[in-house]
């Protein structure tokens, strides 16, 4: 069951520049380990020493932020959307 | 002066040092960290002293070596220098020994502390050669770049929440600039700018732009410390929508102090925001490190931000200076602007509302001591957000243009008061 990951300009060297990238995986953990195998070294960009999510990275599932879900536990469906994006200041 | 990089080393993230060429970016490749402009201070002590300041031009801009641009500034040169005003009727019904309000309602051109942020970004995006700008806003931003783009030559695209203040809309499509209004809080508009900066080759002033955008707020606290006689207030209350002011308040003391212009003293940094999006203060209240994202709901538009990117930081500084924070209600917000307008003479957008509200609560709950002396950054003109405030400031009273109505209505106005 195939899900898009939108891929953010800072990591796009390690996806030779494809900006979209399908997954199988059921949760955004096992989505990132599928990343992972496509594309090494990409964990490390998104994950800290101890696996949790970068502070500065923000990962959202249909435009919905995975903190008010369950973070990398969150259930993928058929379709879904998945982007990471940097923070940014306020204006 | 190294005509190319100015006092600027280079672009540095906070979070691993990793360090990058002084371009248009703003996040290290690595772990997604904020990058930071790196200064030569070396350099900048000897060419920076109070009596080079003073002999400068009452601007922003007096504070040069410690601004990101290469040369000369060539957008905003008269922006900052606003008044720091003795607040002595506030002080009074706040219930504090001394009180003082940087008062950026009347920046220069566009009424918000905005214009400091703006003017830099601007400067920088023309020495690495832009002709675009664009920024995502929750208004007072949107205003700033439109007018600054304009005076400048420059074409401006400007996104903000479909929702806001009429005011702020027409405030930025007055100078031509292309508004487009997104369906959706602002942290769904950052999230689409994220996106569209990758793809253009714009100026974004808080994206791609930000590591110089962001530096521009330390005027503010370079003027408070030179207008304060060159010390370092003991309290200052900031308000934090991404939380990115506090932090350059904080930095702007702290640089200040490293090139001996004012004295090394202990300060505390206070920050302040609306209950209805208080990502911030609810984690400072719980002595946490972290904060969690929230769906904004105040009226309290320009510091609605959900998922502060500088929240981090800006919990770290208060931590560090030992300041609290504090939230408060859409009631105490106007309340707020009320107040400062009654004692002081000055209409605040919501944001200073909320700045003058977390200041009484701090005051009442010892956080302040009664017989310190505390600064108050309001950032913003309350001429924007009439919407807000319409409806609770009372009404005008109508009558004839007869004397004889007039004392009529005072002697009954008179006597509800004596009632």
């Amino acid at each position: 069951m195939a899900k898009k990951v939108r891929i953010p300009t800072p990591l796009r060297k390690l996806t030779h520049d494809e900006e979209i990238v399908e997954v199988t995986s059921d949760t955004i953990k096992g989505a990132i380990m599928e990343l992972q195998v496509r594309f090494p070294g990409i964990q490390e960009r998104l994950l800290d020493e101890s696996g949790a999510i970068r502070r500065f990275v923000n990962v959202y599932v249909n435009e919905e932020d995975i903190r008010f879900l369950q973070n990398q536990e969150t259930l993928l469906n058929e379709g879904d959307e998945i982007s990471i994006i940097p923070a940014i200041a306020g204006g | 002066m190294d005509k190319n990089t100015g006092f600027m080393k280079a672009l540095k993230c906070r979070e691993c040092g990793r360090e990058y060429p002084l371009e248009a970016t703003h996040v290290c490749e690595f772990d997604f960290g904020p990058l930071e402009v790196v200064y030569d201070y070396d350099r900048i002590k000897h060419s920076l002293t109070r009596a080079v300041i003073k002999s400068r031009p009452q601007s922003m801009w007096r504070y040069r070596e410690l601004l990101p641009v290469a040369g000369e500034p060539t957008v905003g040169c008269q922006v900052g220098y606003t008044p720091l005003v003795k607040a002595d009727r506030l002080a009074k019904r706040l219930g504090i020994r001394e009180l003082w309000v940087k008062n950026d309602t009347v920046n220069y051109p566009t009424l918000s502390f905005k214009d400091r942020v703006v003017s830099v970004a601007l400067s920088r995006a023309r020495e690495l050669g832009f002709s675009t700008v664009a920024c995502a806003s929750t208004g007072n931003l949107a205003n700033s770049v439109a007018a600054n783009a304009a005076a400048a030559g420059l074409k401006a695209y400007v996104f903000i929440p479909s929702d806001l203040e009429q005011g702020k809309v027409v405030n930025s499509l007055v100078y031509g600039a292309h508004v487009i209004g997104i369906r959706g809080h602002y942290d769904e508009v950052n999230r689409l700018c994220a996106e569209i900066a990758g793809k253009y080759g714009w100026a974004f002033v808080n994206v791609n732009m930000r590591p110089y955008y962001a530096e521009g707020s330390k005027s503010m606290g370079f003027e408070i410390l030179e207008q304060l006689g060159w010390t370092v207030p003991q309290h200052t209350v900031v308000c934090m929508a991404s939380g990115s002011l506090l932090t350059k308040i904080h930095k702007s003391y702290q640089e200040f102090m490293k090139l001996g212009i004012v004295a090394e003293s202990r300060y505390k940094v206070h920050g302040a925001q609306a209950t209805g999006c208080s990502p911030i203060s609810t984690a400072q209240k719980a002595g946490l490190d972290f904060f969690k994202p929230v769906k904004p709901n105040t009226i309290a538009k320009s510091l609605a931000i959900g998922t502060p990117a500088d929240g981090f930081y800006a919990l770290k500084v208060m931590k560090e200076t030992g300041g609290a924070a504090e939230d408060v209600t859409d009631d105490e917000v106007r309340e707020g602007i009320k107040l400062l307008a009654e004692t002081e003479g000055i209409f605040a957008e919501t944001a200073g509302g909320v700045t003058v509200g977390v200041a009484k609560k701090l005051i009442a709950s010892g956080h302040i001591p009664q017989d310190a002396s505390a600064v108050l950054c309001i950032t913003g003109n309350g001429l924007k957000t009439l919407d807000a405030i319409a409806g609770h400031v009372g009404q005008t009273r109508e009558i004839k243009p007869s004397l004889r109505e007039f004392e009529a209505l005072l002697d009954k106005e008179n006597k509800l008061i004596n009632a």
